[in-house]
């Protein structure tokens, strides 16, 4: 059996969630104090996602950088890699914020897109 | 020389200037104008691309760009105008405001009213006094922040981060994902300056270590940072000498606290809160300065821009109406109080119309505490009274009630966060 103590970020109060588990099921959550909490300890204790914000290079413009996010929480353990893709990865003007620079990333389907504006 | 004529001019294009400007001219100010001293609006939201932003006021999270995108947006299409890359040098009590820009030259702005939305700035080293050399490799975390996220600079290999304030976590986070090792975050305090969910998404998702109740002693390094002496303090905050260990580093970020941009303000001559560093306002976000509006953290620091946001559509609202004419007649003052660990309100007083309002005071408790009542009282009357899990000095909590509500008898509010027992 795992055991991970979580903070929970939902809302500022912070609780710390106790989550018990084994292999990919859950057997017991202590100490939320609302059912979002509960969904997030969940989600934590089973597979971890972020959202990933960065940069890439941009050509024709006077800001040397387009920032970018992924489109849908990645897993967590991706980071890395993925942002080794992104450091590949140039933009052209003129980007509109939502124009997706990295399609299907690393083939998780979620898109690397511009967060910016450039012309 | 060039004039320029307008209803409501609004000194800074950042996140209160673009709301405040949305806003005023929402409300029907004719000609609204932001004056911006850098080439682009949007502030430091430019350089915040990590997302976190609107969860309150949009309900989804947004990266900084997108969430200043989206008021630009707005401002284009209401007609706002800016006037970009453009100093102000002097407010003056009348409304009129002199600034300087390499197409003018010098600039006079003759408006009706004026909403000072010029947010903050970082403490230095100076400010905080660090002892040792002055080598090269010691960034404030919002310098290093636009060097790595606008200019494409990366400012280090080995960091330590003194400080756990936002912009140091987000840092951490930032530098971690761009190859960087982030030693420590070393915090003075015995409890994180910042916000529960970077500590979790920055600090913890890479097992960057914060080091509480420590401070950075000395700086060392002749050309580079080489390193920094890292002691543990006691309840004075002193360090504890035996304590002190040497942490190999070529780089030192800052994140050691914000301070409301006020030269403007004090140079216009308008009432500054000793405690907040920032113009006091009334609730229409007006100063002692009648035709004087102010919004954002030039005010006082947010540690959300959602809450920045709403309080400059009061202020572009308000100054508007100034503008027009229809600032609603003010009959009486209320003070308001600050009790048991309560560090601040914002705004600072009340100015009663003949309306019912409905007020929103923001504070900042002076210490953490768990299980605590929070009420606003008056007289004899409980304004507000609400129970909270946690209160946190690094987040920003709040309290309302309706105008209508307060005594006659009473001319003052006042606010307590109480620990239950």
């Amino acid at each position: 059996m795992q055991e991970k103590k979580i903070i929970c970020t939902v809302c500022p109060i912070g609780c710390t969630i106790a989550v018990k588990g084994e292999g990919g099921k859950i057997l017991s959550i202590e100490g939320h104090t609302c059912k979002r909490g509960e969904e997030y300890s969940a989600n934590e204790f089973l597979h971890p996602v972020r959202i990933l914000t960065s940069t890439v290079r941009l050509k024709g413009s006077d800001m040397p950088l387009m920032p970018v996010r992924s489109n849908k929480p990645l897993p967590r353990e991706s980071l890395f890699d993925c942002m080794e893709e992104i450091k590949k990865t140039e933009a052209k003007v003129p980007v509109r914020c939502m124009d997706v620079i990295i399609k299907d990333i690393l083939g998780t389907g979620i898109d690397i897109v511009a967060t910016g504006n450039a012309e | 020389m060039h004039n320029i004529q307008c209803d409501v001019a609004i000194i800074g294009g950042g996140p209160a200037g673009l709301a405040a400007a949305v806003s005023a001219k929402k409300q029907g100010a004719q000609k609204v104008l932001i004056i911006e001293r850098d080439t682009a609006l949007g502030g430091i939201l430019q350089q915040c691309i990590h997302p976190g932003f609107g969860l309150t006021y949009y309900n989804e999270e947004l990266t900084g760009p997108e969430y200043y995108g989206r008021f630009i947006k707005q401002a284009e299409s209401l007609g706002i105008e800016s006037l970009l890359d453009t100093m102000v040098l002097e407010v003056q009590p009348t409304g009129k405001i002199i600034c300087v820009n390499s197409k003018y030259g010098i600039t006079y702005v003759d408006a009706k009213s004026v909403v000072l939305a010029m947010g903050c700035r970082e403490r230095t080293r100076a400010n905080i006094q660090i002892p040792g050399t002055r080598p090269a490799g010691i960034y404030t975390a919002g310098a290093a922040q636009r060097l790595i996220n606008r200019q494409n600079e990366m400012v280090g290999r080995e960091i330590v981060i003194l400080g756990s304030g936002d912009i140091g976590m987000i840092m951490a986070r930032r530098l971690t994902l761009e190859g960087a090792h982030v030693v420590a975050v070393v915090e003075i305090m015995n409890y994180l300056a910042g916000l529960t969910r970077n500590r979790v998404q920055c600090l913890d998702d890479y097992d960057i270590p914060l080091l509480l109740s420590h401070t950075v002693t000395r700086i060392v390094g002749n050309e580079r940072v080489e390193g920094v002496y890292v002691a543990q303090v006691d309840e004075n905050k002193r360090p504890i000498g035996e304590t002190e260990e040497f942490y190999p580093c070529d780089t030192l970020l800052l994140s050691v606290g914000l301070i409301p941009e006020n030269e403007l303000s004090r140079a216009t001559d308008i009432e500054i809160s000793a405690v907040t560093n920032g113009p006091v306002v009334n609730q229409f976000m007006q100063t002692s300065n009648p035709a004087v509006f102010a919004c954002g953290n030039v005010v006082h620091v947010n540690d959300l821009v959602d809450n920045v946001t709403l309080e400059s559509e009061i202020a572009g609202r308000e100054a508007a109406r100034y503008a027009m004419g229809s600032f609603p007649q003010v009959k009486r003052r209320i003070s308001l109080e600050t009790g048991n660990n309560v560090r601040y309100l914002c705004p600072h007083l009340l100015d009663i119309a003949d309306m019912d309002e409905q007020i929103t005071l923001y504070f900042r408790v002076l210490a953490p505490e768990h299980n605590v009542t929070i009420t606003a009282k008056s007289g004899d009357a409980v304004l507000y009274k609400k129970k909270a899990v946690k209160v946190n000095p690094g987040e920003m909590e709040h309290v309302t009630f309706k105008t209508s509500e307060i005594p006659a008898s009473s001319d003052c509010v006042r606010v307590d966060v109480t620990k239950e027992v």
